[in-house]
This record gives structure tokens, C-alpha cells and sequence, in this order.
């Protein structure tokens, strides 16, 4: 199973690999939000500096359902589902390939954007384990949810817009904790970020049990 | 009474609000049976319960 | 099999009628026994009158979307389409009794908290989180398409729904590390006779009227089912006509 899960996590990378849109749109677009904060706070130093962690997250938000959107696209077009199911691959392996893609995907914008915070947010780093940690285990969270929910909504008419009324109010925890989490990687407020870790990670595995189960079905039937 | 408005505005969306989807509900029921044909409209013999 | 009734024009029955009397007789026992036969709060005055509109409300708000959850897992383990059916009808009554407890207890919480929002409230936050979810879960309910895999979809949120809520509320818990919710008002025994008696019929009267709208939507939703179908028969039949009259035996 993880081999074939390996196999689309593979397949999804190299889709995306080849049309560059992470490197030439998704990573400028979650810039793009950064300095937009920066113009709403209207540069405010001291509101910019408490809120950074916040900012950081509700803008991997928004690209992680850019990022969901592709990943579901990818299955959707051409009936890419049904051939993939034809080919005798378990759909929880495609689930935990599909979801591994866009994590690493996410990742990827992530790193750059803590560049995007450490320059224009003027934002210090004091953990730079817990600050990877948090990403890692918050972005796998958002990626299994995200795909979970990126499948439901697939054959739906007007899916653009049913998957972040979905997909938001499920990571409200996420966005909590790994804002926090943040909040003690960069300083900012004395909390202990580790232990909101636990509850990111049981958001995490919860997510991948869910949707491992429901992959199968949500597959078949819809 | 104190906090008269405040109750006022409390019970008084709660209850219209009721009030308003039960009628929703009721006119609802209405126009969809006139649409379905007569030996359609049973509640008690459904048969797929 | 007994001899057919004539099919009824609307979605009540015998039940619905005599639970909807029951709603409007207890809406105003309720009414009276709450701004009159109830006494004022020592510390909340009148203000605490609201308690009869808005813990009724929560309490039908989780009952309501329990029994969305308990109809999606019935779904997804037996395909049952009556389960189906509840759960959606459920899920529509507790987003209005959900919105309900949101109004309720920020209209409540200005006098008595001095706010009408507070964002460090657990149990405030959660419902409203739990409230953007179950919209969802109605938003794809209501985009049509095929039934069965609408049932699967709704009911894969339902459980979602139910699994997440929990670490949502452990989330906001951490979060703000303070309420201003009073313990639970039921249990500790700080409520005059007059209050709780009419707390419980105010959870009856709710209930009454849960059951009442859960049984009219449950049929409304049967209806739009049948009416499918039978349009569905309705052309076979004219494309069948159709068929007759070319082959010239119409």
C-alpha cells in the first residue's frame, strides 16, 4: 500500500513539477497575501510583530486550497479516477499519495514564506525546531483534510466555492494551534508552543484515518 | 421588567423565526404534493425504510 | 394491507397536528410561566429570563446535529435512505436552533457580560465553528445531483463534523484559557423551583416542536424524491408514446 501510495505522491509531483505553477503562481500568490497584510495593518510595526504567526497560517490557508483545488483537478479531468481505480490501486494508498504531494507541496511555499516573514514582517526566529515542527506537523493536517474534502467535492457543481466553506471551518483548530505554536517559535507571546504540537498531530492523524476510510467510498460512489 | 428590550428582541426572534419555518415548511409540503401524483403521497408505506 | 386513505394534500398527519397544538399551547405556558411566574436573578435580574429561549435552543442545536451524525454513519454502513433522510432533515432544524442559541446568547450576554461576542468563550467559539460546518454540510446537500452520492458526501461531513467538533472545542479551550459561561446552570442546584420548572418545559416545548419540523421535513424531502421519480416515469412514458407512433400502432 505505501508503495503504491509512494507511486501517486510521485505522479502528483511530477504533474506539478512539469507546469511549474507552484514556482511561477502559487508561491508568488501566498507573497502576494503577505504584503497585503502588510498594507491592510498599514505597516504597523507593533500589530504586524503580534499577529505574524496568525498572518503566516491564514495565508498558508488560502494556498492550501489553491493547492487542493490542483491535486483534486488532476483526478477529475480526463476520468483519471475511474482509470486509477481500474488499476486495482487500494484508494486509501491514493488518499495518503495525494495527501503527501500536497503537503510537500505546502511545505515548499511554507520555507519560502518564512523568508516572506523573516524580511518584510521583520520577524525573529528563536526556535527553529519547533517553527519546522510546526509547519511538518500542521501541514500534514491541512493536507489530509484538504483531501479528504477536495475529493467529496469533486463532481459537485460549484466546487470552487463549497470546498473552503468546507474546508475552513474544519482547520479552524489548525489555525489556532499552529498560530500559537508560531507565537512561541518567533518569540512573540510566552506560551508553550510544543504542547500545541499534541493537538495539531491528533488533528493530523485523525484526518488520515478519516480519510483513508472515506476515500474509498467517496471514490466509488461520487 | 428589567432589560425589557433585550428580552423582547431574545423571544421575540426565537419564536418568529420558529414561527416563520414552520410556516415555510407547512407551504413547502403544500406545493410539492399538489406535484406529486396522489398514489405517491403516503407517509406511512414507504418502501425503502 | 389495509384499504388506501385518500393521499393527503399536505405533509401533516394526525401526529403533526396534535404535536403542533402541543407547540403553540406550550409556546404560551412558556411565555407566561417565563416573564411572569419565574423570579428574578439576584445578580442578573430580568435579564435571566432568557435563559428559557436560549438553553433549550443549545441543548435541540447538539440533539439535533447527534442525530445528523448517528444518520450518516447509518448511511454509510447500510445505505439506508430513511437515515439519509433524517439526517438531512436534522441537520437543517439544528443550523436554525445553532443560529438560534448564537442570537440568544449574545443578546443575553451584552447586559449580563457586558459583550456580545467574547472570542476567549469555549463554548461560543465552538458552536460557532460547529455552525459553519453543518452550513456546508447543507450547502452540498442542496447542490442536487445524484442522490446517492449526495447521501455519501453529506454523510462523510456529518462524521467529519462530529470527529472534529471535540478537537475544535480542545483547541479553543488552550486558546483563551477562560469562560464567562456559568457552569452548568442545570446542575448546581442554584436555581429557584419556579426557573427550573420552567427550563424543562421550555426543553419540552422545543422538543415538541424538533419533532413536529424534523417529521414535516423528513416528508418534504420524501415528496421531492417521489416527485423525481415519477417525472422520470412520466417521460419513459412519452418516449415510449413516442415510440408507438412511428412504428404506427398509436
Amino acid at each position: 500500500m505505501f508503495a503504491d501510495a509512494l507511486l501517486v505522491a510521485a505522479k502528483d509531483l511530477r504533474i506539478e513539477w512539469r507546469s511549474r505553477v507552484t514556482a511561477s503562481q502559487v508561491v508568488p500568490f501566498a507573497f502576494l497575501v503577505l504584503v497585503l497584510f502588510g498594507f491592510a495593518l498599514d505597516a504597523n510595526r507593533p500589530v504586524l510583530d503580534a499577529a505574524t504567526g496568525g498572518l503566516f497560517w491564514i495565508a498558508v490557508l488560502f494556498v492550501a486550497i489553491v493547492a487542493v483545488q490542483r491535486s483534486t483537478a488532476i483526478e477529475t479531468t480526463d476520468g483519471a479516477r475511474r482509470a486509477l481505480l481500474l488499476a486495482g490501486v487500494e484508494p486509501a494508498a491514493v488518499f495518503l499519495g495525494k495527501t503527501a504531494a500536497v503537503a510537500l507541496q505546502l511545505l515548499v511555499v511554507e520555507a519560502v514564506m518564512v523568508g516572506g516573514i523573516v524580511v518584510l514582517y521583520d520577524a525573529s526566529i528563536e526556535s527553529i525546531g519547533l517553527l519546522a515542527a510546526t509547519c511538518v506537523v500542521a501541514t500534514v493536517g491541512i493536507a489530509a483534510a484538504g483531501t479528504l474534502l477536495g475529493a467529496l467535492v469533486a463532481g459537485v457543481r460549484a466546487r470552487e466555492t463549497v470546498l473552503p466553506i468546507l474546508l475552513l471551518p474544519v482547520l479552524a483548530p489548525v489555525l489556532i494551534g499552529a498560530t500559537r505554536a508560531f507565537d512561541d517559535a518567533l518569540g512573540t507571546v510566552a506560551v508553550d508552543g510544543w504542547a500545541w504540537l499534541g493537538l495539531l498531530a491528533g488533528f493530523g492523524a485523525i484526518n488520515i484515518v478519516l480519510g483513508a476510510l472515506a476515500y474509498g467510498v467517496l471514490l466509488e460512489e461520487t | 421588567m428589567t432589560h425589557l428590550g433585550y428580552l423582547l428582541v431574545g423571544w421575540g426572534v426565537s419564536l418568529g423565526v420558529g414561527v416563520a419555518y414552520a410556516t415555510s415548511l407547512i407551504l413547502r409540503g403544500r406545493r410539492l404534493s399538489a406535484r406529486v401524483p396522489a398514489d405517491r403521497r403516503r407517509w406511512m408505506t414507504t418502501d425503502d425504510a | 394491507m389495509t384499504a388506501p386513505a385518500p393521499a393527503p394534500s399536505h405533509t401533516g398527519s394526525r401526529t403533526t397536528r396534535l404535536l403542533g397544538i402541543a407547540v403553540v399551547v406550550g409556546v404560551i405556558a412558556l411565555v407566561l410561566l417565563g416573564f411572569f411566574a419565574a423570579p428574578e436573578d439576584d445578580e442578573q435580574q430580568d435579564a435571566v429570563r432568557m435563559i428559557f429561549v436560549h438553553v433549550p435552543s443549545a441543548l435541540f442545536t447538539y440533539i439535533a446535529f447527534v442525530t445528523t451524525a448517528i444518520g450518516s454513519v447509518m448511511w454509510l454502513l447500510r445505505r439506508s435512505v430513511w437515515w439519509d433522510t433524517v439526517a438531512g432533515a436534522a441537520a437543517e432544524i439544528g443550523v436554525l436552533f445553532c443560529g438560534l442559541t448564537l442570537f440568544t446568547g449574545s443578546v443575553w450576554g451584552r447586559p449580563t457580560w457586558n459583550t456580545y461576542w467574547d472570542w476567549g468563550d469555549v463554548r461560543l467559539v465552538t458552536t460557532l465553528i460547529l455552525l459553519l460546518m453543518m452550513i456546508g454540510y447543507l450547502s452540498v446537500r442542496s447542490l442536487g445531483g445524484d442522490e446517492r452520492a449526495t447521501a455519501t458526501r453529506a454523510a462523510v461531513i456529518g462524521v467529519l463534523a462530529a470527529v472534529i467538533l471535540p478537537i475544535v472545542n480542545r483547541s479553543v479551550e488552550w486558546w483563551e484559557n477562560n469562560t464567562l459561561h456559568q457552569k452548568s446552570s442545570l446542575t448546581d442546584g442554584n436555581l429557584e423551583d419556579m426557573t427550573l420548572f420552567t427550563i424543562v418545559v421550555g426543553l419540552v416545548v422545543w422538543g415538541l416542536f424538533f419533532a413536529w419540523s424534523l417529521i414535516h421535513r423528513f416528508r418534504i424531502t420524501w415528496l421531492e424524491r417521489e416527485l423525481r421519480v415519477s417525472d422520470l416515469d412520466l417521460a419513459l412514458r412519452e418516449r415510449r408514446a413516442e415510440g408507438h407512433t412511428e412504428d404506427g400502432d398509436s
